[in-house]
């Protein structure tokens, strides 16, 4: 499952933006990503406080691959998302697409034809009062690309949503499955080379969940595209991804191929999030809580390590010194930031290659 | 294939929005009777002088106050000796000016404002609002007087007093309409596209918002037609002896003893008007909403 080179590729949709750096080029890199959001109270309206919502993120998008992102409610995945299709600006921080880097040698307006991002609530996402073709056709023909019309009905052919039925209808005369669809079309329409999902099947009930996610499959493999896959479903994640993301409290803790990471986690909290998943054997019921508490308040995150105020493995050196990510095992590929992983981080399991349990033994 | 066919039929004739609006509003019968009122009132009001009507300004001191049904004078006359009918129509021309100019003037440039404030938010939205909210300190009637005063009496004026006075309101519905409106899903996704704000504004907030305004706006035309009678009365709107549904309603008062039926109708114009306008716009505002 975790091909890293393009896949074989039939054909490519009209107009896409060329390849600049080769197959070994990184589609996206994304260097110390900072998203801090300003709290105003008062009379007087001043800045009372920040939320921490993306604290330093730094990953890669290869070409041709699904990079999975996955994390609890709150911990600036989907943050992470507008950032990455210029929705919102960061702080601080880079994103290079394609060797170009957004604000130097790419414009945002040149960044939104290359990366397009389909939302979670696939109703919300339409405009209620534009049919669908309209809705698809929108981008394209405010972009000044030729015959907005055409593509549209030529995009709702390839997401299997029938032109002649369907391009006159409001969205509120199709079922959840086919607006999300219409989602995928409209993001195509751009001809992008990465599509950001964000939590894109997680509405969806189970059978048009699968469905759609053999659909992007369809699609990625047909037309060369890149994922980004959002989701708190960490067995779509496996199914659809080649690499997977976990994020905790705006920080990335955990990185690596998606077999790598299923097989072993390394951060505690990796573990915890594995252990949460529901079992289909009723003899490994999941009886203790992984983990208890909610996540500290990204306003006021905790020191060191984040996850050290609910991680059963920390130490005195967890609260004071943040862990930077560093591969793990033998792998080049998986990393982790944990001082369990540094020898010489002064942790007491440090470099003894313990692996985290993702339940209290 | 009988499938696909029936399908096919199913599958809405396809139309322009607002082409829409029209094909679902002439299907819905009360509005279409308001419609037929109303232009009835603006068309007869225009014509008036081709109709074979009396004098609205003969007056006649020994025809004063006949009942309705009277010889020659279909609705009486008034305190003045005035035929009714021929007044109630020429009426209209100013009632009808006054009550929706300074409507109409308000819509738009309170719908453009309010809506820039609630897309643009931040800085922007806090100049015009606050700027708005000045306005509210003051009684609309209050304000309505104070400029109608400081320009001068006169059809004109009033117009001008009335439209300043309907900004505001509609301002602030507009505003918070939109930045409803603004955080939707829909809106980020255009502007991902790659949209610039007028661009959004134009194809996905306009459509989205026009309706609550334009509901809200309709309802605001008996109100000014009011403020307009109230202006006249104050002799800073219209004046005696033009026609005017509102100074007729004020000048007739005293009347009202010797004969309520005449004197109640100015006040019953008024009431047909404002009902149409709502009912009309309460069906438009269904026709917009393409869920229903």
């Amino acid at each position: 499952m975790s091909q890293h080179t393009a896949p074989d590729q039939t054909e490519t949709l009209p107009d896409t933006l060329p390849d600049i750096g080769g197959p070994a080029q990184p589609l996206v890199v994304c260097r110390d990503l900072k998203k801090h959001f300003p709290i105003h109270g008062g009379i007087l309206g001043r800045q009372v406080a920040t939320v921490h919502a993306v604290d330093g993120v730094s990953f890669e998008v290869r070409k041709g691959e699904t990079l999975g992102v996955v994390g609890e409610s709150g911990c600036g995945k989907s943050t992470t998302a507008r950032l990455l299709i210029g929705l919102i600006a960061p702080d601080e921080g880079k994103i290079i697409f394609d060797g170009q880097q957004l604000g130097e040698e790419m414009s945002l307006r040149e960044l939104r034809r290359g990366i397009q991002m389909v939302f979670q609530d696939s109703y919300a996402s339409l405009n209620p009062r534009l049919t669908v073709e309209d809705s698809i056709a929108f981008g394209p023909r405010i972009n000044g690309l030729d015959d907005p019309r055409g593509r549209a009905r030529e995009m709702m052919n390839r997401v299997g949503l029938e032109p002649a039925r369907f391009a006159g209808r409001y969205p509120h005369e199709m079922s959840g499955g086919q607006r999300q669809r219409v989602n995928i079309a409209r993001a195509l329409a751009m001809s992008p080379r990465l599509v950001v999902l964000d939590e894109a099947v997680s509405a969806l009930d189970k059978s048009v969940e699968a469905q759609v996610l053999n659909l992007l499959n369809d699609l990625r493999r047909d037309l060369g595209l890149t994922y980004v896959f959002i989701s708190h479903d960490l067995n779509v994640v496996r199914y659809i991804s080649d690499r997977v993301l976990v994020m905790y409290l705006g920080e990335v803790v955990e990185v690596g191929p998606v077999d790598e990471v299923y097989a072993a986690q390394a951060h505690p909290y990796t573990a915890s999030l594995f252990a949460a998943m529901p079992s289909m054997d009723p003899d490994h019921r999941t009886t203790v809580p992984p983990l208890s508490g909610d996540p500290p308040n990204p306003i006021d995150p905790p020191t060191g390590c984040r996850f050290h105020t609910r991680c059963r493995y920390a130490e005195d050196v967890c609260a004071s010194a943040k862990p930077l990510l560093r591969p793990f095992g033998d792998s080049t590929e998986h990393c982790a930031a944990c001082h369990i992983h540094d020898p010489e981080s002064g942790h007491s399991l440090a470099g003894s290659g313990f692996l985290p349990k993702g339940t209290p033994q | 294939m009988a499938v696909a066919e029936i399908e096919l039929a199913r599958t809405p004739k396809r139309r322009g929005y607002w082409a829409g609006v029209l094909h679902r509003v002439s299907g819905d019968p009360v509005a279409m009777v308001c419609f037929v009122v109303l232009m009835a009132l603006i068309l007869s009001a225009i014509f008036a002088s081709w109709l074979p009507l009396q004098d609205p300004y003969k007056a006649s001191m020994i025809a004063r106050l006949k009942p309705i049904g009277t010889e020659g004078h279909l609705l009486g006359t008034d305190e003045q000796g005035r035929d009714m009918l021929a007044r109630l129509i020429y009426g209209g021309r100013l009632t009808l000016l006054i009550g929706l100019m300074p409507v109409v003037v308000a819509f738009f440039i309170g719908s453009a404002l309010g809506i820039v404030a609630g897309y643009a938010g931040g800085r922007t939205n806090t100049i015009i609002m606050r700027t708005v909210d000045v306005f509210f300190a003051f009684p609309s009637v209050l304000l309505a007087i104070a400029i109608s005063g400081a320009l001068g009496a006169g059809i004109v004026n009033s117009l001008v007093s009335l439209s300043i006075v309907f900004i505001p309101p509609i301002t602030r519905v507009a505003e918070s309409v939109t930045s409803g409106v603004r955080s939707a899903d829909y809106i980020e996704a255009a502007r991902a596209s790659g949209g610039n704000a007028l661009t959004v504004m134009r194809v996905h907030v306009i459509g989205n918002v026009l309706g609550p305004i334009f509901v809200y706006a309709s309802s605001l035309t008996s109100v000014c037609m009011i403020l307009a009678a109230g202006l006249s009365f104050l002799g800073v709107g219209v004046k005696p002896p033009e026609p005017e549904w509102g100074l007729m309603l004020n000048t007739l008062r005293s009347a009202i003893y010797m004969n309520p039926w005449v004197a109640a109708l100015p006040g019953l114009m008024i009431f047909i008007t404002s009902l149409c306008l709502n009912l009309l716009s309460d069906g438009l505002r269904s026709a917009m909403n393409v869920k229903d």
